[in-house]
């Protein structure tokens, strides 16, 4: 692997840029791997990245059905934060933002991790209560959180609409400083240069269609190039978990919806910030080349087709232009929609299943980009000591049996 | 967006309906009978499938009342609309 630096970066440009060598390896899938990890997602290519960094095993493939980063990975707002309400989901996506914060210098690949500050808005007094609590419990778990009033948060985004006769007026909000956004792409692409440089195959174009078991046992996996061996596998498949799991006949609570986003033309530097409002379905931000990027709420039926209602998007817009009446003649660029894996109470399943050998990473539904590293990094200890680490214990397949779930709804459920 | 055929008022568009979720779940007749996990798969487990779904729509703005839909969750498309107690029209795909 070539590092990448500013000298490196001279070189090639006094070489015209031709020596640069791919950044990844296309290498055809062996016979046999200690571990298959099936979706190439950005949790799935972290995953790979930290078996082989912090557990030595480098004996593996990464299986995916197109190119990696192009489902929810590249699909999503890229919202990161982690300000959730519960000391097990706190804790996770604590875990997650501190690496965030070191992760384009551990890869050596500039992810654009910009700590620019998330705020959600109140709009009601309940909101308010609910916000307060959840920045208290964010503090005393030491994650950074503050309580705005209407005046502050019109300080810092001076194009929102704080008229208190506005349809949904602001009466304040909470704002995580050390949140953010990052560059999609860049997380996919510059955790599989890190696991590729360290031995792990990334095999595109490779979908799985059966696991294969013996005696409860997972013996591997038929992909569309054939059949590959392995003791354990790892599916992080996002909407497709359902698919996957009842190949090794496991029955899930998860159910797969569509979810949309829009970006605009590129505008003049407005918005420095995220805005995110749970009340009504909508959160924004601006993209480094000028964009805003707005998302919506999931679609209310279970969906594959990577696509999703128009009325959703105009809820959402509709919303987004009673919070800043400026956009209103702004003209929507590209939407899309990816396909995310909705568990019951918003949080997600990591963890291992009946079957020997298999381990499940799922349900993160609308908010698991945040988590992507945290959620490598849990699933590689899981996958190479066979027992789960300790902040990914919670979220096991068997909380739905013995009831304890961890409900993240307020937190979790539309904002992201 | 979907246009849902209501089986008492006829094709309208999506807006008007709430979605439901799965049909065909039966509540346990003995909930004292089954297990957790037996609870569990009632309450929480899904088929989730990428293709034929039976699912529950209520006509919210309209008659108000329940119905079941067969509907392909990859194309959208529906191939069968039928009342509570009935089956669909067809076989599954
Ligand atoms: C519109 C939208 C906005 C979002 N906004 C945010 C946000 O602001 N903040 C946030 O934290 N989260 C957000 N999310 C959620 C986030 O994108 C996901 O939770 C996260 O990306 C899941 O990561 P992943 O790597 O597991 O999924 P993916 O990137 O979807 O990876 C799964 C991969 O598995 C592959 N696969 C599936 N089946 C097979 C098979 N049979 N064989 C081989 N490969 C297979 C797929 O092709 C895919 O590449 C958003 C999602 C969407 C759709
Ligand atoms: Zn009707």
């Amino acid at each position: 692997m070539n590092r990448y630096s500013i000298f490196t970066l001279a070189r090639n440009a006094l070489g015209g840029h031709r020596g640069w060598q791919a950044a990844w390896r296309s290498p055809e899938p062996k016979r046999r791997y200690d571990v298959v990890i099936v979706g190439g997602g950005g949790h799935g290519l972290a995953t790979a990245y930290y078996l082989a960094r912090e557990h030595g095993i480098t004996n593996v493939a990464v299986l995916e059905k197109g190119w990696i980063g192009g489902g929810n990975t590249g699909r999503n707002t890229t919202i990161v934060r982690s300000n959730y309400l519960w000391d097990e989901a706190t804790h996770l996506y604590e875990k997650s933002l501190k690496l965030w914060e070191g992760l384009s210098q551990e890869l050596n690949y500039n992810v654009m991790f910009s700590q620019r500050g998330v705020l959600n808005l109140g709009h009601t007094l309940q909101d308010m209560r609910d916000i307060e609590r959840r920045v208290n419990a964010n503090r005393l778990n030491g994650v950074d959180g503050e309580v705005l009033t209407t005046v502050q948060v019109k300080a810092m985004v001076p194009i929102i609409n704080d008229s208190a006769h506005a349809r949904y007026p602001i009466l304040g909000a909470s704002l995580q400083r050390r949140g953010g956004t990052a560059r999609h792409d860049a997380v996919a692409w510059g955790f599989a240069r890190g696991a590729d440089s360290r031995g792990v195959d990334i095999i595109q174009n490779c979908e799985v269609t059966g696991i294969r078991r013996d005696g409860g046992r997972v013996t591997g996996v038929d992909t569309s190039r054939g059949f590959i061996e392995a003791d354990r596998v790892g599916v992080v498949a996002a909407g497709h978990c359902g698919v996957l799991a009842s190949m090794a006949g496991i029955r899930l609570p998860i159910e797969s919806h569509p979810l949309q986003a829009l970006v605009s033309e590129p505008i003049k530097p407005v918005l420095d910030t995220v805005v995110m409002s749970n009340a009504v379905h909508g959160y924004i931000s601006q993209a480094d080349k000028g964009d805003l990027v707005i998302g919506a709420g999931i679609d209310a039926y279970v969906g594959y087709g990577q696509r999703g209602s128009f009325s959703t998007i105009e809820g959402t817009l509709a919303a987004i232009v009673e919070l800043f009446p400026t956009f209103s003649r702004v003209r929507m660029n590209r939407q899309w929609a990816g396909i995310v894996d909705v568990s019951p109470d918003a949080c997600p399943i990591i963890g291992l299943t009946p079957v020997k050998g298999l381990y499940f990473n799922c349900g993160w539904g609308t908010g698991g980009f945040k988590a992507t590293p945290g959620s490598g990094w849990v699933f590689a200890h899981t996958i190479a000591r066979g027992v789960p680490h300790e902040l990914n214990a919670s979220f096991s397949l068997e909380r739905f049996a013995t009831g304890r779930l961890i409900d993240e709804h307020g937190a979790a459920a539309v904002a992201h | 967006m979907l246009m849902i055929a209501c089986p008492w008022c006829g094709p309208r568009e999506q807006t008007e309906f709430a979605y439901g979720g799965e049909a065909h779940i039966a509540r346990p007749a003995d909930p004292d009978a089954v297990d957790d996990a037996q609870w569990a798969d009632y309450l929480f487990m899904r088929t989730n499938p990428k293709g034929c779904h039976r699912e529950q729509w209520n006509h919210a703005f309209g008659c108000r009342r329940w119905f079941n839909v067969e509907r392909d969750t990859l194309s959208y498309r529906i191939t069968s609309v039928y009342k509570p107690g009935e089956r669909p029209a067809e076989p599954a795909a």
